[in-house]
């Protein structure tokens, strides 16, 4: 479980989390929504270590993210944001490989390179291995990066808009991809999404964060009413059922 | 698999060529007694390898933790620095003074006043909210452009004649460099070596950026502290040794990259190493038995490496 309390972030005069307390629960999708400047991205990158808070702590398993060692959280949890640029020319397996440093420090055992070999399937980027990241499309690299943080085989995952630069084809495959993740593998996954219909169908759990706090937060058919998504957004939008599903209108 | 493949032949090959251009050295040209000549040139070999050594590491270090293959050292005002030291020392107690000084006590003190330069210059960046490399190189930027100023200004209301015995400090050289600062050298880049060494397996995890390398449980603050302080060590120290040659390190680093076909530091370090022990004793060798003295180092290393890291850039960008 991660435990969030009174969680603030402020630069300067400009407070970006404002008091934020949370549980997620363990094993499961759960999503962060939002509009920009909510401080969703702020908000996990303090559960990953990433930027200090300024109040509040986190624990992971009851581990507090700012006393545990780092390379011992990196066993338990791992992070992928948005925008990743190596400067160094890679291939996808080196790439997945280094999911493993937290284990091996380097020294790639024969069941690192197992578990590297099971990211990759998992994934499906077996015909890609030993290209370079340079020279793949968009979707296929950040295949390889939610690789390389499966390959840390950590419970907990986070990421930042994964669906960022996805069209719908991979934007689909990747949610089913981490559903999967988190319901075969037993991992807790933790996402930051724009799309609420993405989040709808696919997280058990949403948290609604607006202006530095959570202003809502429950399963899906809690989240997804007119009522709660104008108290996110400041929009009205129609949610309809389709196929079991609660879907919004928001387009028009 | 196909690092591998590449990677063994070209330690390989670079190792001979070391080896050999170190051999051509100490015995090309030889008029005199061994036992005079093999120690005479053999301190000077040493010297060569020590700067090269330390050069090599500290730049590939530097661009692995800047994430950059464009930015040295010396951008930081180092060589800027070490200009200003001498060029204040001679101005204040002229150069009669400063050539009585020990010159093991004067070495001393120019490393540690470099490293303590460096040292706060990074602890005061490093400890407020703006972690930004950037700013760092920015500000290292804007000292180098300081320093060098002041030491122009300087030079300029100096006395000639001392003018000139500060002119021969600043070039690089080889050949005035003192037995004694050898050995200081020789342990301190040793030492750092070390140190160095132990952390060789977080540096490609830094090459990932900082976000990724602390997901993967690397203290990018303290590693990145330590890295910065052991590039001001060697930097320090073969400047010390024989005055600024840091552009180089650009030209052996960036030629390592493109040879090594990898980027494990494990093959980058060494391969780095080696060009520049073949860069250095070569240029040194084409200097003396060539040019017979009448030019200056950097002007060989800089020609010749110049248009063997142009073939490279223009052959890579032809694939």
């Amino acid at each position: 479980m991660i435990e969030i309390s009174n969680v603030s972030k402020s630069y300067g005069d400009t407070i970006v989390v404002r008091e934020v307390s949370l549980q997620i629960p363990r094993r499961g999708v759960t999503s962060i929504i939002g509009p920009n400047g909510a401080g969703k991205s702020t908000l996990l990158s303090m559960i990953s270590r990433l930027a200090p808070m300024t109040a509040g702590t986190v624990k992971v398993d009851g581990l507090d993210v700012t006393r545990t060692p780092s390379d011992v959280l990196a066993k338990r949890l791992s992070i992928l944001r948005q925008d990743n640029r190596v400067g160094s020319r890679l291939t996808v397996r080196d790439l997945v490989e280094f999911g493993r440093y937290p284990y091996s420090k380097g020294r790639l055992t024969p069941e690192d390179r197992a578990q590297a070999d099971k990211a990759i399937r998992f994934l499906d980027l077996q015909a890609y291995s030993d290209r370079f990241l340079d020279e793949l499309s968009g979707g296929q690299r950040q295949r390889a990066y939610v690789a390389m943080v499966l390959c840390q085989d950590t419970d907990y995952v986070l990421f930042d808009e994964p669906l960022n630069n996805l069209d719908m084809k991979h934007a689909v495959g990747m949610m089913k991809l981490l559903r999967q993740a988190a319901d075969t593998l037993g991992k807790t996954i933790v996402l930051v999404l724009h799309d609420i219909n993405f989040a709808s169908c696919y997280s058990d759990y949403i948290v609604a964060m607006r202006d530095g706090a959570v202003v809502r937060h429950g399963p899906p058919d809690v989240i997804m009413t007119s009522e709660a998504i104008r108290d996110v957004y400041d929009m009205d939008v129609e949610i309809q059922e389709i196929q079991g599903r609660r879907i919004s209108i928001y387009y028009t | 698999m196909r690092e591998q493949r590449q990677t063994i032949p070209v330690l390989l090959i670079l190792t001979a060529l070391a080896v050999g251009v170190i051999v051509l050295f100490m015995t090309l040209g030889a008029k005199g007694r061994w036992d005079f000549v093999l120690p005479f040139r053999g301190a000077k070999v040493l010297s060569m390898v020590l700067v090269a050594h330390a050069i090599a590491v500290s730049t590939v270090l530097f661009q692995t933790v800047s994430h950059n293959r464009i930015l040295t050292p010396s951008i930081m005002g180092f060589d800027a620095l070490y200009v200003l030291i001498q060029t204040s020392l001679i101005f204040a107690v002229g150069s009669a003074a400063v050539t009585d000084f020990d010159p093991r006590l004067l070495f001393a003190g120019e490393v540690a006043l470099m490293v303590a330069f460096s040292s706060l210059l990074y602890r005061w960046l490093f400890s407020g909210n703006s972690r930004s490399l950037h700013l760092l190189i920015l500000v290292g930027i804007v000292f180098g452009v300081l320093f060098r100023s002041l030491s122009g200004f300087m030079q300029r209301i100096i006395d000639p004649n001392e003018f000139v015995l500060l002119q021969d400090r600043l070039f690089a050289n080889f050949n005035s460099v003192d037995s004694n600062l050898l050995a200081v050298s020789t342990a301190t880049i040793l030492a750092v070596s070390v140190v160095a060494w132990r952390f060789m397996h977080a540096y490609d995890v830094l090459a990932l950026g900082r976000d990724p390398s602390i997901n993967l449980g690397v203290n990018h603050n303290r590693v990145v502290t330590i890295v910065l302080m052991m590039v001001a060590i060697l930097v320090s120290v073969s400047t010390a040794l024989v005055g600024p040659v840091t552009f180089f390190g650009l030209l052996v680093a960036n030629l390592a990259y493109q040879l090594a076909g990898t980027h494990k530091h494990r093959v980058v370090l060494p391969v780095a190493v080696l060009l520049a022990v073949i860069c250095l004793v070569g240029g040194q060798l084409i200097l003396e038995r060539i040019f017979a003295f009448d030019t200056a180092l950097s002007i060989v290393i800089e020609f010749v490496g110049g248009i063997v890291f142009l073939a490279l850039l223009i052959r890579g960008a032809a694939r």
